[in-house]
């Protein structure tokens, strides 16, 4: 029971990832029950018994389109029930009051809020060193950027990921449902301090957030 | 059909001995070369499991000192520190692909069936394949001297991803890294040798009779694998000298503050890359193809689906490198082409698991090594080819990129697929390419407990992957997420050691047949293909005066009317057998 290990999902698209998980996971899993039954009953069944002979046959051009169509409407049905999740998270990008820039370098993230202007690149700006603020909620956008080499930016329990590449901006987004601190590694090779790069997302309730903004721009 | 090659060949050596340099070290014979590549392979294997091992110690005991290791991490007391963390697993990967896998597969089985198994005298460049096997010698020298340099050995993953792998005091790496690549260019020359002389051989040198859809589907699968190679080589040499450039002469293809692009090598580097995969694991289809007829004592079933769905994935394999760069910053509009290629190449995959299975229904099964390591690359790639529509759909693959699961897949795929296939392979021709028979108990042996171990060894780390574990992290404890999971570490640790320890089993049977077991017969298996109406093993030029005539397919077991349980190609088949191709 592979689904029992996923981490507790706290996004509002997590949903959609984790039944796409559990539908690809039913299908290979009952797909690999009776194959494995299949072979292994063929296996007892017909192991080599003195005085019979196998039986003859070149192949069933019947079973072979039976088998070559069948997996293939399947796949492509998977195909099509990924695709609106998949445009919804990386291709559609909500409206969102909060901006947050996370610019990866060896080996944190360096997080800029761009304060009560909204502006990124004023004074009000403020940068954090591995955490990132939100409110629960509310659809964050982040802007992804890299000073150095790839990392990539991974949260278990939102089911967030995305690589920052120097060189590019690459917006993000998500919306935490549940307060609570959740961690933040970095999921691509970035050099020796790979392991260990990590940040914390704290996710606050409405009123927490506020007195949280309030401490950073009094 | 002429044989203007295969005359000619006659000439050259028939009449006179060849001295011990010629024979055993710059031979040309097929044969050789084919037994150069495998000790070459075996010989990697070695140094590629052993660094597995200490990865593993770290995953399982993070950060506490290896056993026995204090003498070469001195200033660390024998505790494995994070770069060299880095490069044990990149090398890992590194000599797996492509000094064991590689080599073994495509090297030795394809130099070895090819020409025996299409009745030809040798392959159509002599030459050209001796210098192929030195190139490739080369190339694993100049690997393995990347270990001894100042700063270590690459350590920037097999994929090596730009600009972590494209600049010095990125990784800390300088002379490993450049020896990486150098060694990468000089390997792929090495396969491109290979391969313009198997795609010349197939071509034109087969026995008389021997139609394209009478040879076997192993040399099927090894002809289409030299296609990939032929094709994927050139770009990934590219991309190894661009990166090189970068590297040294101050280039910036991959460093975007000299208007390079980063995500350039990922494309470069998948486009070789995912061919690559196929690369490795079609030889393996080709091997359990050749193996289950043999061993069920019946047809294939479905030849020409097994044929067509090769082909299919050889044409496929070169449009779904993308959903390797899903979350790469890759435009998530082409992650939707991606996925459809990618969930459409699963279905050559199911197809010849299907014909697999039909091939043994009916059958007259006999439990043989070689046949049981041919199953288990049935049942484990069934796996390994399951867990990879997880990664096809492009939502799932965000949570699960760059996890556990991803490695869990690879090994299911290259050492559940590939392995297996190749000491199926090593089992079954063992007889042809020395003269003797393998140790049938202690090959048993070896199958079972390398079996189990493996399975121990790498299923956990799907459970690992959906969890949440990042892959290429050196101390998994230090995340807070992952503590409790970290018991199947240990327990992953555990099964890789005994599989490791398995191996001595194979090592043991290995040398003790190569110098005392029984003598071969020149068909043990009675099996229909021409390399068993041979000599085992085969003199030079594999057969006497006379080439063999093929009258009718590989695989006519249990022909009805016909006494013995095989007709082997060089028989016709009583006139009314119903025989197809």
């Amino acid at each position: 029971m592979l689904s029992w290990w996923l981490p507790e999902d706290v996004s509002s698209y997590g949903k959609d990832i984790d039944f796409l998980f559990h539908l690809i996971y039913y299908i290979t899993g009952a797909t690999f029950v009776l194959v494995a039954a299949a072979m292994i009953a063929f296996l007892v069944l017909y192991r080599h018994k003195e005085g019979r002979r196998a039986t003859y046959t070149h192949g069933n051009t019947t079973l072979e389109i039976v088998w070559t169509v069948v997996p293939t409407l399947i796949l492509v049905v998977l195909t099509f029930l990924s695709v609106p999740t998949w445009a919804r998270i990386k291709m559609q990008m909500p409206k969102t009051d909060l901006t947050v820039q996370v610019n990866a370098k060896q080996f944190n993230w360096i997080v800029t809020y761009p304060g009560p202007d909204g502006k990124f690149g004023t004074e009000d700006d403020k940068t954090f060193d591995n955490e990132i603020h939100v409110p629960v909620g509310k659809p964050v956008k982040l802007i992804l950027k890299s000073q150095d080499v790839i990392h990539s930016l991974y949260m278990p329990n939102l089911r967030f990921k995305q690589d920052a590449v120097p060189g590019r901006e690459i917006p993000a987004w998500f919306d935490a449902t549940k307060p609570g601190k959740y961690e933040i590694p970095c999921a691509e090779l970035c050099g020796f301090g790979h392991s260990g790069m990590r940040g914390w997302l704290f996710v606050h309730t409405p009123e927490d957030y506020q007195k949280w903004v309030k401490q950073q721009w009094p | 059909m002429s044989h203007p090659i295969a005359a000619t060949a006659t000439g050259h050596g028939a009449h006179h001995e060849l001295g011990f340099v010629r024979t055993y070290i710059f031979s040309t014979d097929h044969k050789m070369i084919a037994r150069q590549f495998l000790f070459l392979g075996l010989f990697m294997m070695v140094i590629g499991g052993l660094l597995a091992m200490l990865i593993r110690w770290q995953l399982a005991w993070p950060e506490t000192p290896v056993p026995g290791l204090g003498w070469l991490l001195r200033e660390t007391e024998g505790v494995i520190p994070p770069e060299t963390y880095n490069m044990l697993f990149t090398m890992h990967a590194t000599l797996m692909i492509f000094f064991v896998i590689m080599p073994i597969l495509a090297g030795a089985f394809g130099n070895f069936c090819i020409p025996l198994m299409i009745g030809a005298r040798d392959m159509a460049f002599p030459r050209l394949n001796m210098l192929s096997f030195w190139t490739g010698a080369v190339a694993g020298v100049l690997m393995l001297a990347g270990f001894f340099v100042p700063g270590g050995h690459a350590a920037a993953g097999w994929t090596s991803y730009a600009p972590l792998s494209a600049v010095p005091t990125y990784t800390g790496t300088n002379w490993g890294q450049n020896l990486w690549c150098i060694s990468l260019i000089v390997l792929a020359a090495s396969s491109m040798m290979g391969a313009i002389n198997y795609i010349t051989t197939v071509i034109n040198m087969r026995a008389p009779g021997m139609t394209l859809f009478r040879m076997p589907l192993v040399v099927w699968s090894l002809f289409i694998t030299a296609i990939l190679l032929l094709l994927a080589l050139p770009v990934l040499t590219s991309a190894a000298a661009m990166l090189l450039f970068d590297r040294t002469l101050g280039t910036h293809w991959f460093l975007p503050a000299g208007g390079g692009e980063p995500l350039l090598w990922q494309h470069l580097f998948w486009f070789f890359g995912h061919p690559e995969v196929y690369i490795l694991i079609l030889p393996a289809m080709g091997m359990a193809s050749e193996i289950l007829p043999v061993f069920a004592r019946k047809p294939i079933f479905g030849y020409r689906a097994m044929v067509y769905s090769m082909l299919a994935i050889c044409f496929l394999s070169w449009i779904v490198y993308g959903h390797h760069m899903f979350v790469s910053g890759m435009d998530p509009r082409v992650g939707i082409a991606f996925t459809l290629t990618t969930m459409v190449i699963a279905v050559p995959s199911a197809i010849k698991t299907f014909n697999w299975l039909g091939t043994l229904w009916g059958g007259s099964i006999l439990f043989t090594t070689p046949m049981l390591n041919a199953l288990a690359f049935v049942g484990m790639f069934v796996i390994g080819g399951l867990s990879g529509i997880f990664m096809a759909s492009t939502p799932v693959d965000i949570f699960i990129q760059d996890t556990y699961f991803i490695v869990a897949h690879i090994h299911y795929v290259v050492f559940g697929g590939s392995i297996f296939g190749a000491f199926a392979a090593i089992y079954y021709w063992f007889p042809k390419m020395f003269g003797r028979m393998m140790n049938e108990p202690l090959g048993k042996l070896h199958f079972w407990t390398t079996f189990i171990t493996y399975n121990v060894a790498f299923f956990p780390m799907h459970i690992l992957g959906v969890g949440g574990m990042m892959r290429r992290i050196y101390n998994p404890v230090q995340y807070e997420f992952l503590q409790h999971l970290q018991w199947w570490n240990v327990l992953i640790t555990y099964g890789a050691f005994a599989l490791g320890l398995a191996q001595i089993f194979f090592v043991i049977n290995f040398f003790w047949s190569l110098f005392a077991g029984k003598r071969a017969p020149a068909n043990p298996w009675n099996a229909t293909t021409l390399e068993w109406t041979a000599p085992s093993p085969p003199p030079h030029l594999n057969w006497g005066d006379r080439i063999p005539t093929v009258y009718h397919g590989p695989y006519e077991y249990s022909v009805p009317g016909m006494s013995e349980d095989f007709a082997p190609q060089t028989r016709p088949l009583p006139s009314g057998a119903a025989a197809r191709h």
